[in-house]
């Protein structure tokens, strides 16, 4: 067993544990990048289309070419990376020490650090989680599996497919399957809109005649060695099956595009505080845990829509973990914590300081047109067209938006009001 | 005689829902765009509508059994197929740079590699 120290250890080598430990080392930290994988670049390596990098690069690039121009510039960097490497445990032994339990090909790695910054990504929620009963046959797929299997491996799951959820990866995979030869015999949605963002409704189902079955809910799945068919029914306002509205779709695959879930592993063994909102951590401006020098990134932190935001947060966090060594903790005294007002359903960061300026994002509960998003204690008036759940509203808030705020405030209130 | 449309652009995810006016097959007003892009794509949308096409294809003796590629432009709707056929047939050797043309001239552009596939030795 051997020891290392460093002043950082970011978990997960996806997007946003990249730009975390790209940015930790162009702070001047001493890095070490750790990945289950035998390669880096985690989820975008196998999103072959585009909508990628508007925000960051400023150009329209697939999730391939985005990951790659990060991983160039880490490799440029030289940050050190640990691969084929299960991170185990962490021990909190003080303020200023960690460590990181690492299990690799060579043996156990005790990794000493002042900062953590965990960005271990999310997992996809699955059949259990949505109540579809019945058989557990072959040919059951979540949407993210196949895409594994179909842009990296160049293997189709199946032929005849019907997608529960209508999630983003679950609208790419539709096309996919379609332009690969398997015939999607439908997509079907509990609620009564789309999971994912209307442009892959339009260029994803539309395109192909693919139907979309809002207020529908698979029921349960049929089938001996293989996937036979799915029994589907349509649903009440309270989200039940109607009975005497069921009708079964003959089909050999099910695919499950049914969100995602922060994963926190290891974090959640050491007891840091959850938002059940987002199903991850409690976080201040700088995305520090409630535990002091653990922060968090990406996907484990909320689940986000764009991969830019993803980096966003890696570097935000690379940022904070610069922050804590600096001055021996994060040094802000007074916290305003954010209220989630009318239709809102989640808010990241949970607290803020009001002494610089912070990157606010949020997800509304459900569709509206013409709405004021606001936050009436600084003033913030936002018009927008229309606001929907699968779009993530991000706000950057300016320090001097916080100058009237008494020092005595201690929650600022989100909302969404209609115009 | 003009008549009204709803289409939602698919130019960026903000996906605006544009309200558009159109007389024959020519458009003159577009409402709801938060940018320019919106108009362009109603205008296209509505006389010829394009789209990406992407895909893999397969590699021998690379790193990963597969490389992602992508038309350089938008192809016309009615190439989709086309491009996916003429792809079908194509296996490429390892290694593969981002931006390697995979497929020359189809449908008015040319397919590129957009992942990169080390080569690898393998008994």
């Amino acid at each position: 067993m051997k020891a290392l120290e460093y002043d950082t250890v970011v978990i997960g080598g996806g997007p946003a544990g990249v730009a975390a430990a790209i940015k930790a080392t162009e702070l001047g930290l001493k890095t070490v990048l750790v990945e289950n994988r035998d390669l880096l670049g985690g989820i975008p390596l196998q999103c072959v289309h585009p909508g990628f990098g508007l925000h960051y690069f400023k150009e329209d690039l697939t999730g391939t070419q985005f990951i790659a121009r990060l991983l160039d510039k880490l490799e440029k960097l030289g940050v050190e990376r640990l691969l084929k490497a299960h991170v185990h445990s962490i021990e909190y032994l003080d303020y200023n020490n960690k460590v990181v339990n690492v299990i690799t090909s060579k043996g156990v790695v005790k990794i000493f650090a002042k900062t953590i910054i965990y960005a271990a990504g999310a997992r996809e929620r699955h059949l259990f989680e949505i109540g579809v009963v019945g058989d557990r046959p072959d040919g059951i797929y979540t949407a993210g599996e196949a895409q594994t299997l179909v842009d990296i491996y160049g293997i189709m799951p199946g032929k005849e497919i019907v997608i529960i959820g209508s999630g983003d990866v679950g609208l790419i995979m539709a096309r996919r399957f379609t332009l690969e030869g398997a015939k999607v015999k439908a997509v079907i949605e509990i609620l009564q809109y789309p999971g994912g963002l209307m442009r892959n409704v339009l260029q994803c189902l539309n395109d192909f005649n693919i139907p979309l079955l809002l207020g529908h809910t698979a029921v349960k799945v049929v089938g001996k060695k293989r996937v036979e068919k799915v029994v589907v029914a349509k649903v009440d306002e309270n989200l039940k099956p109607i009975e005497g509205t069921e009708f079964e779709i003959p089909c050999d695959t099910v695919i499950l595009s049914a969100g995602l879930r922060p994963y926190l592993g290891v974090l959640e063994k050491l007891g840091i505080s959850i938002d059940p909102t987002t199903g991850g951590p409690v976080v201040n401006e700088y995305l520090e845990t409630s535990i002091p020098g653990i922060f968090v990134a990406g996907n484990a932190l909320v689940i986000n829509d764009l991969v830019d935001y993803v980096v966003e947060q890696g570097e935000l966090a690379a940022e904070g973990a610069k922050v804590f060594i600096e001055n021996n903790g994060i040094p802000t005294k007074n916290w305003k914590l954010f209220e989630k007002g009318r239709n809102i359903r989640l808010v990241v960061p949970h607290y803020v300081s009001g002494e610089r300026d912070v990157i606010v994002y949020a997800r509304v509960a459900y569709p509206e047109r013409n709405v004021y998003v606001e936050i009436p204690e600084i003033g913030l008036k936002l018009f927008n067209y229309g606001v929907r759940p699968a779009q993530m509203i991000r706000l950057r808030l300016r320090k001097d938006m916080f100058s009237k705020l008494g020092a005595d405030v201690n929650k600022i209130l989100l909302e969404v009001k209609p115009r | 005689m003009s008549s009204e449309l709803e289409l939602t652009c698919i130019m960026c995810p903000a996906s605006c829902t544009l309200k558009v006016t159109v007389e024959g097959n020519k458009v003159v007003k577009v409402e709801g765009n938060q940018c320019p892009l919106g108009a362009e794509f109603a205008k296209t949308e509505i006389s010829n509508p394009v789209r990406y096409v992407m895909s893999v294809v397969k590699v021998k003796g690379g790193d990963l059994p597969t490389v992602s590629v992508i038309t350089r432009k938008p192809v016309p709707k009615n190439c989709i197929w086309q491009v996916m056929e003429a792809l079908a047939k194509v296996e490429v050797e390892a290694p593969v740079e981002i931006e390697d043309v995979i497929l020359r001239d189809i449908c008015g552009t040319d397919i590129i590699a957009t992942r990169r596939v080390k080569r690898v030795l393998r008994e």
